[in-house]
């Protein structure tokens, strides 16, 4: 009953963001160095376009698109399980650490394996495993902290800490590695292909509908004092869980896109702007807004220095610092 | 001012960490990743023979980089503890509140738009970068007043630096320059020579001036700021002149060292804790201990793995992390 009420008041909202993603997305295939037309944009997706607009369109443009997509939303959606199971609303798994544990672990993965880099799909179970280790390491230090910040200032320690490690074994790379490994850590999507699309989406796909589960039990945590319990909340297990679905969604998409700081805290904050605190509709909205954002800082980022790229990460890192000091104002 | 210390116990203090600078520089000259023999590590300072390289490696590799690191933990450490003492927080520290990473814009800057690239123009950048930085945290702490808590103020630090690396890495992706900037930031002080020295030590001896101007109107600060100005202490020129040595010494020591965290929490907290909080005492305690801290942490890290440098921020990250962490969770983090 919950589900279809919320998503009933949010349908509005949910509709126009649907419907502002789409055009993104269009006209995003569309811009670029070489700028394609809509009708071939719309010739190449039916198979019917020249060999260059196959290339340009369906083996370069759309699986960076997708990414963006999938990164955006996982991203999203991580950040409003932190928010939700820490009731801190400066969460973020960018902010927290836990983007800098599962990029330490695949660097690691990347120094230690040369040879297997190629071996895609390990990569986001290597990054889940830095994530979770982070986030437990977060719980376990600042679970039960009176103040919300001292789980933000745990995350500035922690994430100095992976910074520092991650120097070391940068170094060490042969320098076109480290570039590399440089612009994959501060999150770009430019090198995406298919098998990274294919690589991330299944873990996108089945967290995003696991988390949207975990709704209701978010929606009690937010209660206050021991309601929660009285209301048949086993709540430190609930919180465990949530923060390991938390930690899956970013590891997977660092795994793929590097660490991307911000997205996981501007996305659930607009969201609750536009419809509100209740998680059923919150998780989807922020999933689309995070994608929106994505997509838009990627457009950003390829058209203001054209031909030069500016990784996205880069482009949110500069419009969601400060609007994380406003954040602090506000409060 | 709560805690007052006996004269000889400070005499005391002061002996042992001496005792251990002395040690330490000591090995940080006799050990390095050439080996070279301790009686012509002696012999290259009483008889120098400018024909042998082992005497020129002592004396223009191994001697200046010594008094590098040692110039650099007094800048540290003097600029951790004014941050601390100006900002009533006991989580200050120029490396957590944006300032090395408003250093490190500048000096990406300089890589990416300087063709004549050398030390001046990556110092003067870096001072820009070192000022910027200082004046929006100093801006947030006074547009904030009283609504941010000692945590809160670090956080927004950390959104701070957050910016300013994100700044520094797009500009230096774009111009090719990255590496660099990446070397340049974990760089610490394998490539001090003499001529940094000479930029160093006017730079530091007068942040140290200034900040000892100001120590009686500092400590006088610790008992608020209506008393302070009771006691005739102008509040606006104690921040101003706070400020200037934050930015000379926090600059200057980015510019040689690159990004080295955590010196300017740690020292401050283990000298306030030694012999309490009068800013005469505090100031030199604190910059004789930055100075030894970062002299044991330079040859940590060319000891670690040798002949390779582990990077000096790095090190001085591995220590001082698990500390930060112990104050993230301490109850009482105002000065």
């Amino acid at each position: 009953m919950d589900v279809w009420h919320a998503v009933k008041q949010a349908r509005l909202t949910l509709f126009c963001l649907c419907s502002l993603l789409i055009l993104t997305f269009v006209y995003s295939l569309s811009t670029g160095i070489l700028p394609v037309s809509f009708s071939a944009i719309g010739r190449t997706l039916i198979g019917q376009g020249t060999e260059s607009e196959r290339l340009i369109l369906i083996d370069l443009r759309l699986p960076r698109m997708l990414l963006a997509l999938l990164i955006g939303a996982g991203l999203a959606v991580s950040g409003t399980l932190l928010q939700g199971m820490s009731r801190n609303a400066l969460a973020d798994p960018g902010i927290l650490g836990i983007n800098a544990g599962a990029g330490l672990f695949v660097v690691l993965t990347l120094f230690f394996f040369r040879s297997a880099t190629h071996q895609l799909p390990v990569l986001p179970f290597v990054a889940f495993v830095g994530a979770t280790l982070v986030a437990w390491t977060i719980y376990r230090l600042a679970g039960k902290a009176v103040q919300p910040e001292r789980l933000l200032l745990v995350g500035v320690g922690i994430n100095a800490l992976c910074g520092a490690l991650l120097i070391i074994f940068q170094l060490k790379m042969d320098p076109r590695d480290f570039q590399q490994a440089t612009v994959w850590l501060t999150g770009s999507i430019w090198q995406a292909d298919w098998s990274s699309v294919l690589t991330l989406a299944p873990w996108i796909v089945c967290l995003v509908p696991l988390a949207f589960l975990h709704s209701r039990p978010l929606n009690l945590l937010q209660l206050s004092g021991s309601l929660p319990q009285t209301l048949g909340l086993r709540v430190e297990q609930t919180r465990k869980r949530i923060l390991l679905i938390a930690a899956a969604l970013a590891g997977s998409c660092v795994a793929a896109g590097g660490g991307i700081s911000f997205i996981g805290l501007l996305a659930p904050h607009i969201a609750r702007r536009l419809v509100g605190p209740n998680h059923y509709s919150l998780i989807p909205v922020a999933a689309l807004l995070g994608s929106l954002l994505v997509l838009l800082a990627d457009l950003i980022g390829k058209n203001l220095l054209a031909p030069a790229d500016i990784p996205v990460g880069i482009v949110i890192a500069i419009l969601g610092a400060p609007y994380f000091i406003v954040l602090l104002f506000r409060k | 001012m709560t805690t007052s210390v006996r004269p000889r116990s400070i005499l005391t203090i002061v002996a042992l960490t001496v005792g251990l600078l002395t040690l330490l520089s000591t090995l940080s000259l006799f050990y390095g990743a050439v080996p070279i023999s301790r009686a012509t590590v002696l012999a290259s300072f009483h008889s120098f023979d400018a024909g042998n390289l082992q005497h020129q490696l002592v004396q223009e590799v191994r001697l200046p980089r010594l008094i590098c690191a040692g110039l650099v933990g007094i800048a540290l450490a003097l600029s951790g503890t004014m941050m601390q003492g100006l900002t009533r927080n006991a989580l200050a520290d120029p490396s957590l509140l944006g300032i090395t990473h408003g250093a490190g814009l500048g000096v990406a800057l300089s890589l990416a738009f300087v063709s004549e690239h050398s030390f001046v123009t990556s110092l003067a950048f870096s001072f820009g970068g070192a000022a910027l930085g200082t004046a929006v945290i100093l801006l947030i702490t006074v547009f904030a007043r009283g609504r941010f808590s000692p945590v809160t103020l670090t956080v927004a630090g950390a959104a701070l630096s957050a910016l300013f690396s994100a700044l520094s890495t797009g500009i230096t992706l774009f111009h090719q320059v990255a590496q660099d900037l990446s070397f340049w930031y974990a760089g610490g002080l394998s490539g001090a020579k003499w001529a940094h020295v000479l930029v160093l030590l006017p730079v530091v001896l007068l942040g140290l001036l200034i900040s000892l101007h100001i120590a009686r109107s500092m400590t006088v600060l610790l008992l608020g700021e209506d008393v302070a100005t009771g006691l005739g202490s102008s509040l606006t020129k104690v921040r101003l002149l706070g400020f200037c040595s934050i930015v000379l010494l926090a600059g200057v020591a980015v510019s040689v060292a690159g990004v080295i965290g955590f010196v300017g929490l740690i020292i401050p907290h283990i000298s306030r804790f030694l012999v309490g909080t009068n800013y005469y005492l505090l100031l030199p305690v604190s910059a004789l201990l930055g100075m030894t801290l970062l002299i044991a942490s330079d040859l940590l890290a060319r000891m670690i793995n040798p002949p390779f440098e582990t990077p000096l921020g790095a090190v001085t990250a591995l220590v001082g992390v698990p500390y930060f962490l112990y104050l993230a969770r301490r109850k009482e983090l105002s000065v």
